[in-house]
């Protein structure tokens, strides 16, 4: 469940672990070696199971249609890498560069916004005790259970009286607003600011916009790092809010440009699968580098985001 | 603390407070108004439209809608199968890594965690042609068996979704129940293997039950994503626009009312109804799960 550090429920997986678990794991070692080979043919199986449809995509990324169609998927068929790029990048005078392009700015600058506007909303309802601070988190916590239909819709209407539909505001307002964010950036907050830190600040004179801007926010680069990271992977693979609120394709971000793309067979009869798949390789790479990159901040902020 | 500094300190909220009144909790109240109103043609439809409230009028009529209603069952019936054969998968999977020493655990846990690093829609788009007879290569793979399965069948495209979905989700989940069980003390295990017990005695008896607020957790999380079910089958249905109908999931009943039949009010009606079916499925789900706990 998420919870507060003042909620009622704590799950009981925060037991408070002891100091001595890390050290050394004897368990792994004390185990037969049957066991050890069955674990490692499971965990085997399920690794393939998890990479051979991201297999099949780079494959088929490599062949022209010819080779798509007919030759054994698992394997190579020829080597179009080069064809299928000029194909994907020159369709529709660069459209999918555009896409791409647009795809960065609504998840590199929505995120970007966003996570200042969450790491000051954190660390307030962190570090002071004001007047309605938990009808705040309340409403930070409740919007978790809200779907996104019943927000979307109605902001597509609120947003085409005020002329933002089919703009880049259109998806770059929503993104500033991310109660998950504030979540996070709460809790970490709580892990790694002290008070006494702004105590001192604070008796040395210092002003509180000042204290959060070279102390907190210095302090909380790691936290910034994973809110940011998790945004950004939330904006680039949004796919109800850009299908709604924008149409011309100019403005469209890489899911929508692919999922249209992909549309087109049933639509008019032009099979762009080769384009699609290509595509589809292209826009997970961004994703791949950063996450492989900044792994190590991800994968604390999803279980952190999860268990705290 | 001092008074004016407490309120220095709701002033770093403002931002987001304002934000969140206009993007949610307006959105929110107009939704609801909208719900409450019907659009009425004047005359012979040439005057124009104007608005008439009907009180809670669109939500009988949500409430009685067979359509709506058996899409809201179709997609609960579904996450009846679909979510705990992943979760189960998940658990096994973080079962059998908290096995493993630390360093292979993490290299495993990277390569299991390659799905949650695509996007939804790129995952569906991949799987649907992976299921394509034409590019695909798991149609002929049965071949050889006599099978000639097809994946976008009546009677295969839940299946093909739910095998999508647990493929995509198996990494992210497996992660957070693996972190619950890193947590578990380490004595406990070698206590109970001193006192005899087998290795799969102690996952039963004593990971699991460990591990239970995890396992609610993500429980929690896939009914919330299940329920609002649009990106897959909208794939889906580029292949086969027969068997995946415009009312297959309720998010895409309520797209269509909203975009293709221009009836707002209703398309408002159906949203708030998910919203409210929504949090009670939730509030269910944690009372059983807690219940049983204690």
């Amino acid at each position: 469940m998420l919870t507060t550090d003042n909620g009622a429920q704590q799950p009981p997986t925060t037991a408070p672990a002891p100091a001595v678990r890390r050290l050394a794991r004897p368990d792994a070692a004390s185990r037969g070696r049957g066991g050890q080979r069955f674990i490692l043919i499971g965990l085997a199986l399920a690794s393939a199971y998890s990479l051979f449809p991201v297999w099949w995509l780079i494959v088929a990324a490599t062949k022209d249609r010819v080779g798509l169609y007919q030759s054994n998927g698992m394997w190579f068929s020829g080597m179009h890498v080069w064809e299928n790029l000029r194909q994907v990048f020159s369709y529709d005078n660069g459209i999918f560069l555009r896409w791409t392009a647009n795809s960065f700015l609504y998840a590199g600058v929505g995120s970007a916004g966003g996570t200042l506007i969450a790491l000051a909303t954190g660390y307030g309802l962190a570090r002071f005790d004001f007047p309605g601070r938990g009808a705040v988190f309340a409403c930070v916590v409740g919007s978790f259970l809200i779907p996104l239909a019943l927000l979307t819709l109605p902001l597509y209407l609120l947003f085409s009286e005020i002329g933002l539909v089919d703009t880049p505001w259109a998806m770059l307002i929503p993104c500033l607003i991310n109660p998950f964010s504030v979540y996070l950036a709460k809790v970490y907050t709580e892990a790694t600011v002290p008070f006494e830190l702004l105590e001192a600040a604070r008796i040395d004179g210092a002003g509180e916009l000042r204290i959060f801007v070279s102390i907190v926010l210095r302090i909380m680069t790691t936290g910034g790092a994973t809110v940011f990271l998790l945004a950004f992977v939330n904006t680039w693979n949004a796919f109800f809010l850009p299908l709604t609120v924008l149409r011309g394709e100019q403005n469209w971000t890489l899911n929508i440009g692919l999922y249209n793309w992909a549309g087109k067979r049933a639509e008019s009869g032009v099979d762009l699968t080769s384009l699609v798949l290509t595509g589809a390789l292209l826009s997970i790479v961004p994703m791949a580098i950063m996450m492989t990159a900044m792994r190590r901040y991800w994968q604390t902020g999803v279980t952190l985001g999860a268990l705290k | 603390m001092i008074r004016s500094q407490r309120w220095k300190g709701a002033a770093f909220t403002v931002p987001f407070q304002l934000g969140f009144v206009f993007l949610y909790l307006v959105p929110i109240g107009y939704a609801v108004y909208q719900s409450l109103y019907l659009q009425q043609q004047s005359g012979l439809g040439l005057g124009g439209s104007t608005e008439k409230f009907v009180g809670l009028d669109n939500y009988l009529k949500g409430l009685t809608d067979s359509v709506f209603m058996g899409s809201v069952l179709r997609v609960f019936l579904f996450s009846c199968v679909q979510i705990p054969l992943m979760l189960v998968i998940s658990l096994v999977m973080a079962l059998l890594l908290d096995g493993l020493t630390a360093k292979a655990a993490g290299r495993f846990r990277t390569l299991l965690l390659v799905p949650y690093m695509i996007p939804g829609v790129v995952a569906a788009l991949v799987w649907v042609n992976l299921y394509s007879p034409e590019v695909g290569p798991l149609t002929s793979l049965g071949n050889p068996f006599g099978f000639h399965w097809d994946f976008f069948a009546p009677s295969m495209v839940w299946p093909s979704i739910g095998n999508l979905l647990t493929w995509h989700g198996i990494g992210y989940n497996m992660v957070i129940i693996y972190a619950a069980l890193q947590a578990v003390p380490r004595e406990l295990f070698e206590a109970a293997r001193l006192d005899g017990a087998s290795e799969f005695r102690i996952a039963r008896s004593i990971k699991i039950p460990y591990v239970r607020g995890a396992l609610v957790l993500t429980g929690l999380l896939s009914i919330i994503q299940m329920l609002q079910l649009f990106n897959e089958p909208a794939l889906f249905r580029n292949v086969t626009p027969q068997t995946v109908d415009d009312s297959f999931t309720p998010i895409m009943i309520i797209y269509n009312q909203a975009f293709n039949a221009g009836n707002y009010h209703y398309a408002a009606t159906l949203s708030v109804l998910l919203a409210l079916i929504l949090g009670v499925a939730s509030f269910l789900f944690y009372r059983l799960t807690s219940r049983e706990a204690d």
